[in-house]
């Protein structure tokens, strides 16, 4: 009866409207489909469309940005293949017509690399290492118990954060090259007649050592903050169930807090040796003298390449990019092995507020 | 209050007890976990600061006995205002590309986040592209593009200013995608004013600096972004809310504590990063004085200029940011 007073074209359309809801329901469950069927109500609709649309959107716009991101040191890569007439030539844009590894040769003989190398390293390994443990430790601290004075304390170490140490860079010289705390060696020398002027400790590895281990570094601000707002997160029946078992709470701390948090400490110790390996302020300002060369001493051009030529200050522009690589280079190679767990650690941080 | 009060009351049978309370030994062992932090402040840091401030009021004599601090009073900062030439000019520039990159950086980085947050193919890959500035883009790059600039400006004044830009690396290509022109042409259309197309055609030109300044502020987004509990979202697209409206009622409130982080640390990035004019500015006073301490002045007007900025920015932007837990 029912269909009959239906017209022909209700009934198409709730003929329609069966077919689209079985289709949905078999695309739902992952049955097998025709293929004419599975096109129709999975690819033409409005939504796939604007969802597509939104997609292609997006990857052009993260390629575009990958590209901006890239593409300078794409070309620096290009420029320190070519040889000196390449940047003459008005037709070579990136590949090499006279492509060479003289550049490369004569930075790492000639500038010392190696040894630039060897030495930068030892100074960013050392740093980042006493880093990360230090502003872990800090960080705890401040992040789980409660002591008087605790937001005032913390309230120094954003204000620590924000004054640059340029500003205090006279200061810091003279700290370490006549290095006494609050001029107390000197007094004693001179209670007995002598007049000591503290050590010069200029030269040495130590400032940078002292500075990391009293949370001075670079950006050591920046690192206690992020461990502190990690370790909020941090639940405290962990803690609670390490004191029941009768551990105390530095043995939780080396026992469960530091294992828990590998993640974080990876983080950290990227920032730490990425910031102290391409950092020029403190070593320009503690490795004064004929010291040993570090990484920035490699950017010079060497005397080995004859840049006297047409196109001078672009090929020298490329001679020091290309020991910008070479600087670069194993940074780079680290970043790509440590990336996944670096982002993960920073996003589990969960910074608030 | 309230639990010692219990503990009294419940234990009174029990006689005094003896020793410390565990929250009075874990406030001591709270003392010696920040005891490297106290350290240095209070050995190291405090008398630079100290002595940083008194050589901003003085002038050093080096006479037979060694050098020797006078005392000069605002001798120092009434010469860095009113007698440098420089001074001024270049605090004002460097405090409006303060105010020019702050927005700038903290809108991109709060776009590219959002964008890296969402479930999509290859975002990995992205990811560990968009962060290598973090930790690539840092004083050597800087300081040999620097290098390069200078190399340059020789190089011009050397061939009287008339010689084609002799530099063809990719710098200069990758520094200016879009002309002025074009942009400032399919702006005139809209009825905007002409400050946000010089804004806009200025933000443009200088994407390649945005995007390397921006990478820590993208961590700090992206790590705000995920502790958003998935919960709210779910039960917002429940009501039918669009992504649009998700985004400003839910995305938008959840991390503006994040905003003013970023903007703040912004602020001190630009004010400490090596291509800062002022920076360099207090870096030649100090060397051209011959070791005088005439640029201390400087350096602490320019602090105390920023740290007037981030008071002003925090005030302004604590009265929207929301907070949601309040008591914790």
């Amino acid at each position: 009866m029912d269909s009959t007073t239906m017209s022909k074209k209700e009934l198409r359309a709730l003929r329609q409207q069966q077919k689209k809801e079985e289709a949905l329901r078999r695309i739902k469950t992952r049955d097998k489909i025709p293929f004419w069927m599975l096109i129709r109500y999975k690819y033409c609709t409005l939504y796939f469309a604007k969802k597509l649309g939104l997609a292609i959107f997006r990857l052009v716009l993260l390629v575009g940005l990958s590209y901006v991101i890239l593409f300078p040191y794409l070309s620096k890569i290009f420029n320190s293949f070519m040889g000196r007439e390449d940047f003459v030539d008005v037709t070579v844009l990136l590949i090499a017509k006279h492509p060479t590894l003289d550049t490369y040769k004569a930075i790492i003989e000639s500038n010392h690399y190696f040894r630039a190398l060897l030495n930068s390293t030892t100074i960013a390994l050392m740093c980042a290492t006493i880093q990360m443990l230090i502003c872990t430790f800090v960080g705890y601290g401040f992040a789980k118990f409660n002591f008087r004075f605790r937001k005032l304390l913390f309230v120094l170490v954003i204000f620590m954060m924000i004054v640059p140490h340029e500003t205090l860079q006279l200061s810091l010289f003279m700290k370490f090259r006549y290095f006494d705390i609050w001029g107390i060696g000197g007094a004693v020398s001179k209670l007995f007649g002598g007049s000591w002027e503290g050590f010069n400790l200029l030269n040495t590895n130590w400032p940078l050592a002292i500075m990391s281990l009293t949370c001075l570094g670079l950006k050591n601000g920046l690192y206690i903050y992020i461990m502190r707002q990690y370790f909020n997160g941090v639940p405290d029946e962990l803690e609670e169930a390490a004191y029941v078992d009768g551990a105390n709470v530095y043995k939780t701390f080396m026992k469960i807090i530091l294992p828990m948090s590998t993640t974080m400490l990876v983080t950290i110790f990227m920032f730490a040796f990425a910031w102290q390996w391409s950092d020029m302020f403190y070593t320009g300002l503690f490795y004064t003298g004929k010291h040993d060369a570090l990484l920035p001493d490699i950017i010079k051009i060497p005397t080995v390449l004859d840049t006297q030529y047409a196109a001078q200050s672009a090929y020298e522009s490329a001679i020091r990019n290309t020991s910008g690589l070479l600087i670069l280079a194993p940074l780079v190679v680290l970043y790509l092995f440590a990336q996944r767990t670096m982002i993960e650690g920073v996003e589990r941080s969960g910074i608030t507020g | 209050m309230t639990k010692t009060k219990q503990v009294t009351t419940t234990k009174k049978a029990s006689p005094k007890r003896k020793g410390k309370s565990l929250n009075k030994v874990k406030a001591r062992n709270g003392w010696v976990f920040i005891a490297p932090f106290l350290i240095g402040f209070v050995l190291i840091y405090l008398p630079m600061i100290v002595e940083s401030l008194r050589f901003s009021f003085g002038e050093l004599k080096f006479e037979k006995t060694g050098v020797v601090l006078k005392y000069v009073g605002w001798e120092n900062y009434s010469w860095a205002l009113f007698k440098h030439t420089d001074f001024v000019k270049t605090l004002g520039g460097s405090v409006g590309q303060l105010l020019f990159n702050v927005p700038a950086i903290v809108i991109f980085a709060l776009f590219v986040a959002v964008l890296l947050n969402q479930k999509m193919r290859g975002r990995a890959i992205f990811r560990a592209i968009f962060f290598i500035p973090v930790i690539v883009s840092t004083g050597i790059i800087e300081f040999i593009e620097m290098q390069d600039q200078l190399a340059d400006a020789m190089s011009q004044v050397a061939s009287g200013g008339s010689g084609i830009g002799a530099s063809t690396g990719g710098q200069e290509a990758s520094n200016s995608f879009v002309s002025v022109m074009e942009v400032s042409r399919y702006f005139q259309g809209m009825a905007v004013g002409q400050e946000l197309v010089q804004y806009v055609t200025d933000i443009v030109n200088n994407v390649y600096d945005i995007v390397n300044k921006s990478g820590v502020q993208m961590l700090i987004f992206l790590a705000g972004l995920q502790s958003v509990s998935p919960a709210i979202y779910e039960s917002c697209q429940m009501d039918g809310a669009t992504s649009w409206e998700i985004f400003w009622k839910i995305t938008f409130p959840m991390i503006s504590p994040m905003i003013l982080v970023n903007a703040v640390y912004t602020v001190i990035d630009s004010f400490t990063s090596q291509d800062n004019k002022m920076m360099s500015l207090i870096n030649e006073v100090y060397k051209d004085s011959g070791g005088n301490v005439r640029s201390t002045a400087m350096a602490w007007i320019y602090f105390l200029v920023v740290i007037l900025i981030l008071l002003v920015v925090a005030a302004i932007m604590g009265g929207y940011v929301f907070y949601q837990k309040r008591d914790t």
